[in-house]
């Protein structure tokens, strides 16, 4: 590389690349809930919600929303109506 | 009155524990308090080391709360100082010897005879850590400015106030202000950035350390260099005294995210 492609093309400085690898490390680390208990978490919750209420399992979605002073885990799962027999 | 028990913990290995706990120590001994400090790192023990009083150990803290030596048995007095004294811990056990609860119960029996309690914490999450915490009032988190270290940092930030243990005070420990400036070394304000608790000091990087380790002399004790200085500082600001932030390159910078910090406390 030539002088002045060296002055122009400056190489980010290690530290801000630190800084941005901990910040997105930090991201993962905070979860409160593992990938693994939300999957595990979800078999449970359609597993009791169906015992009372037929629901559309492949449909229903758990989901993890953190606001400024809480966690709250979000359960979206369409009921199913039954069917008349006529 | 009874004394303040401070945890100081890290997650990271290596990061200044024992050098801090050693350190501050001396300085809150130098502005007359009596205090204790113990070595939570059974089977790993340092402290002793650090502050040059390994030859004086005849019990340890495992002995004392297993009942085979009292209390005053285990304590070194530190002659340099009048009102220092260290409880090490054993060295041929491991984290598994005392529980949590244990060590909580020997915190209280420290209290009523000192103004501060210094617990130096193991490294990690596990049991060594637990033992640390349980009876401690307040924590001080040690880290050094890179990734590892604040990262490990973190999930003891949330650790601790899960043990209902209030948020930690950080010590940014061995920051190298020329290559802050050059920008190959996180600045303590990026730090904080990503921790979000209270600054309680900064240490620069300092070879005298390193001599005064070989020597067994906590630095705080006769040093003058920057690390020293800033061990001093920082007991003052345990002590609630409002002493600024010493002239390192990013200093000015940092009073004012600080200042900021506190303010929105």
């Amino acid at each position: 590389m030539g002088l002045v492609d060296k002055f122009l093309a400056r190489e980010p400085r290690s530290k801000d690349i630190a800084k941005q690898r901990l910040q997105l490390v930090l991201v993962y680390d905070r979860q409160v809930i593992s990938p693994g208990l939300m999957r595990t978490l979800k078999e449970d919750i359609i597993l009791a919600i169906s015992k009372h209420l037929d629901v559309d399992a492949s449909s229903a979605e758990l989901s993890l929303s953190r606001s400024a002073d809480c966690h709250r885990l979000i359960l979206d799962i369409p009921l199913v109506r039954r069917e008349r027999r006529v | 009155m009874a004394a303040r028990v401070i945890t100081i913990t890290s997650g990271k290995g290596g990061v200044g524990k024992t050098t801090g706990v050693a350190n501050l120590g001396v300085s809150l001994a130098q502005e007359g308090n009596r205090v204790i400090v113990v070595d939570a790192d059974i089977g790993l023990r340092n402290l002793d080391v650090v502050m040059g009083l390994e030859n004086r150990i005849v019990y340890d803290l495992v002995d004392v709360i297993e009942g085979t030596a009292r209390l005053q048995q285990a304590l070194i007095r530190d002659k340099r100082l009048p009102e220092l004294h260290l409880l090490p811990a054993a060295q041929t056990r491991d984290k598994t010897a005392i529980s949590p609860h244990q060590m909580a119960t020997l915190c209280d029996e420290l209290r009523q005879q000192c103004d501060f309690v210094l617990i130096d914490s193991p490294a990690g999450i596990e049991q060594g850590f637990q033992n640390a915490v349980e009876g401690a009032d307040e924590a001080i988190i040690v880290t050094t400015p890179d990734v590892a270290a604040v990262r490990d940092a973190d999930r003891i930030v949330g650790l601790l106030e899960a043990n209902g243990k209030g948020t930690p005070r950080l010590i940014v420990n061995r920051i190298k202000p020329d290559m802050v400036r050059r920008g190959d070394m996180l600045a303590t304000e990026d730090v904080l950035e990503v921790l979000v608790i209270e600054l309680l000091g900064i240490v620069p990087e300092d070879e005298n350390i390193i001599v005064h380790t070989n020597k067994g002399i906590p630095i705080a004790l006769d040093g003058q260099s920057p690390a020293a200085q800033a061990f001093r500082n920082i007991g003052k600001r345990i002590l609630g005294q409002d002493v600024p932030l010493m002239t390192l390159s990013e200093e000015s910078r940092i009073l004012d995210r600080m200042r900021r910090l506190v303010g929105r406390g």
